[in-house]
């Protein structure tokens, strides 16, 4: 893998927007001048099953299309999957994973056998439940990814989501906002 | 930083199958007539809600099965419209006599093909089983290893279907590229629709002035002759196909060929693949080069016609050749790309390449970088005269119980 292609996996569960957020934050990160790939695992979509979906970014073309067994970053939307899914699989000793959860980085990371220094935590659900009224963490860990990963810039992808949220909600405003805003509070937020 | 190739192209986060539905609307068929199948199914729902939706002037057939859709596609076609449809696998299988039919009415309709695994077990994914089973159909087969590939290679198919007198088919990979986001850059409506130009068939059936009849018996005294010219037009639009690409690049900037060469010219081994796992392969080729090992890649593009003299000319130095077949052919023999590869260079006396056969990915199974890594360190052997060829394929990630 070349050294400046970053992969990342998120997991989820069916009907939570992993798929989505990986399309978005795609969409985003070619805004800001990256080429990209977001492609989901296709399995039995079931409503709650645990669903993982990718992205590359890179500033050359990326030619890659296996799938991702070492990412750098992993998302996990749902704080409950780590019970039953080897979500640090394949991170090595310098991923990083970001978990949706109220607990600190510290409960997770001897929760998932790895060091503190890899995980950050957000409580994205609670994010979504005050900005967008709904327990829809996808969006918010947006902002936390961003954060993380530190060399994107989170204005443009404020203005891409702002502008991909505005075609799909133009009856909607409110939805559009609460989801800017809870990119925004979650890419403060998130801690490690 | 990400900049178009063509000054007025557009970049856009897309899958496969919407940038396949994105040509299709600035193609703007007369006639689409199609039913939805996994992979492939964005294709014609995305295309079906254009036409809902006033964007296109499209007629679109929602017809009851794929036989249906070929048959009324074959129907508008030979009325003298230009007509398209897509399918996968499945639905690929049921248009079966009716692919034949196309090819040998000599019309020029265009599929968005998915690639997908064939019945049995049942199998949603990738492999090119489908299109590889209708190799021998007289389509003009063209396949493409990313999103911008489709999109080019379908408009591109549009004219040289119709220059060809052939139907002709363009893939991309299922789930793989289907349904994976990448940067693709499309040009803007005016500029495809022109490159395309309007379809202007010489006869068709609703012409009144001049009535003909298609499609009638033909025994022993004329059947022979006009497969013979169905075989002669599959050679002759090899032509087609590098003069569409030259007007392509000229026009758009992109350039294609019958196949891609990736740093092929001084290769002592190489990986002739089809498809999204040559984009895969360029990878290795690159880290394999920084070592020292003069590895290369020939991507096909063009699988019908088979471009016979030029692989054998530009696969003639190499020491040992690994062919790649997301398909078997369940023959006893050899995968199918394997068998046009070998043909090609024994028919051209090479001497030199050593080859390989290795059957991969079936029904979506993984190809990763070190299984193709694998692959050439196994050619290395072969090179060396460590190892044998094989005289069947190998099977790549598989679990073979062996038996006695």
């Amino acid at each position: 893998m070349s050294s400046s292609m970053i992969e990342i996996r998120w997991h989820g569960r069916g009907g939570q927007g992993a798929k989505t957020a990986a399309l978005l934050f795609a969409e985003a990160a070619l805004s800001t001048g990256k080429y990209v790939q977001a492609f989901p695992e296709y399995g039995p979509e079931r409503m709650g099953a645990p669903v993982q979906s990718f992205n590359r970014i890179s500033e050359n073309p990326i030619t890659t299309h296996s799938g991702v067994t070492n990412p750098q970053y992993v998302v996990i939307l749902d704080p409950t999957l780590m019970e039953t899914v080897p979500v640090a699989e394949g991170i090595g000793e310098r991923g990083k994973v970001i978990v949706n959860s109220s607990f600190s980085p510290q409960e997770v990371a001897k929760q998932l056998h790895i060091d503190a220094k890899q995980v950050y935590t957000v409580n994205a659900s609670q994010i979504a439940l005050e900005t967008i009224k709904q327990d829809k963490p996808n969006t918010p860990m947006l902002g936390a990814l961003v954060k993380v990963i530190g060399t994107l810039d989170i204005d443009g992808v404020l203005n891409d989501t702002k502008e991909k949220l505005t075609k799909k909600f133009r009856h909607k405003p409110e939805v559009i906002d609460g989801n800017i805003e809870s990119i925004k509070r979650a890419f403060n937020e998130v801690k490690n | 930083m990400i900049k178009p190739v063509y000054s007025k192209g557009k970049l856009a986060a897309k899958t496969g199958n919407e940038v396949m539905a994105e040509a299709m609307r600035q193609i703007e068929p007369d006639v689409v007539a199609a039913y939805p199948i996994t992979p492939a199914t964005e294709i014609v729902q995305i295309f079906s809600q254009f036409v809902a939706d006033g964007i296109v002037k499209s007629e679109y057939v929602a017809v009851e099965s794929e036989h249906s859709a070929m048959s009324a596609t074959i129907a508008a076609s030979a009325a003298g419209a230009r007509a398209m449809t897509g399918t996968s696998s499945q639905g690929l299988s049921l248009m079966w006599e009716m692919l034949y039919i196309a090819a040998g009415l000599r019309l020029p309709i265009v599929m968005a093909e998915v690639n997908r695994a064939i019945s049995a077990p049942i199998n949603i994914h990738g492999d090119q089983s489908d299109t590889m089973g209708a190799r021998d159909s007289g389509w003009i087969q063209i396949y493409s290893e990313n999103s911008q590939e489709a999109y080019d290679n379908l408009i591109q198919a549009v004219k040289i279907a119709e220059k060809a007198k052939l139907p002709a088919l363009v893939t991309t990979d299922g789930f793989i590229i289907s349904h994976c986001m990448e940067v693709v850059e499309t040009y803007p409506d005016e500029d495809v629709k022109n490159f395309i130009g309007e379809y202007e068939p010489k006869r068709y059936l609703l012409d009144l002035k001049k009535p003909y009849t298609l499609g009638s018996i033909d025994l022993q005294d004329y059947y022979f002759e006009h497969r013979f010219q169905v075989a002669q037009a599959m050679r002759d639009s090899k032509k087609i196909v590098l003069e569409v690409a030259k007007d392509f690049e000229k026009t758009f900037g992109r350039r294609y060929d019958f196949y891609e060469k990736y740093k092929l010219d001084d290769a002592e081994i190489a990986i002739v693949a089809i498809g999204s796992t040559a984009g895969t392969t360029k990878v290795v080729v690159d880290s394999l080069r920084k070592n020292g090992i003069k590895a290369g890649l020939l991507k096909i593009r063009l699988f019908r016609p088979f471009p016979v003299e030029e692989i054998a000319k530009d696969l003639a130095h190499v020491k040992a050749i690994g062919i790649m077949d997301k398909a078997d052919a369940c023959s006893g023999a050899f995968a199918p790309l394997y068998s046009d590869v070998a043909a090609s260079l024994y028919a051209a006396g090479a001497t030199v390449p050593k080859l390989a056969n290795y059957v991969y990915g079936l029904g979506g199974r993984e190809i990763s970088i070190s299984h193709i890594s694998g692959i050439f360190e196994d050619l290395v052997k072969i090179k060396d005269g460590n190892k044998t060829p094989p005289i069947s394929p190998e099977y790549v990630n598989v679990r073979i119980k062996k038996t006695m």
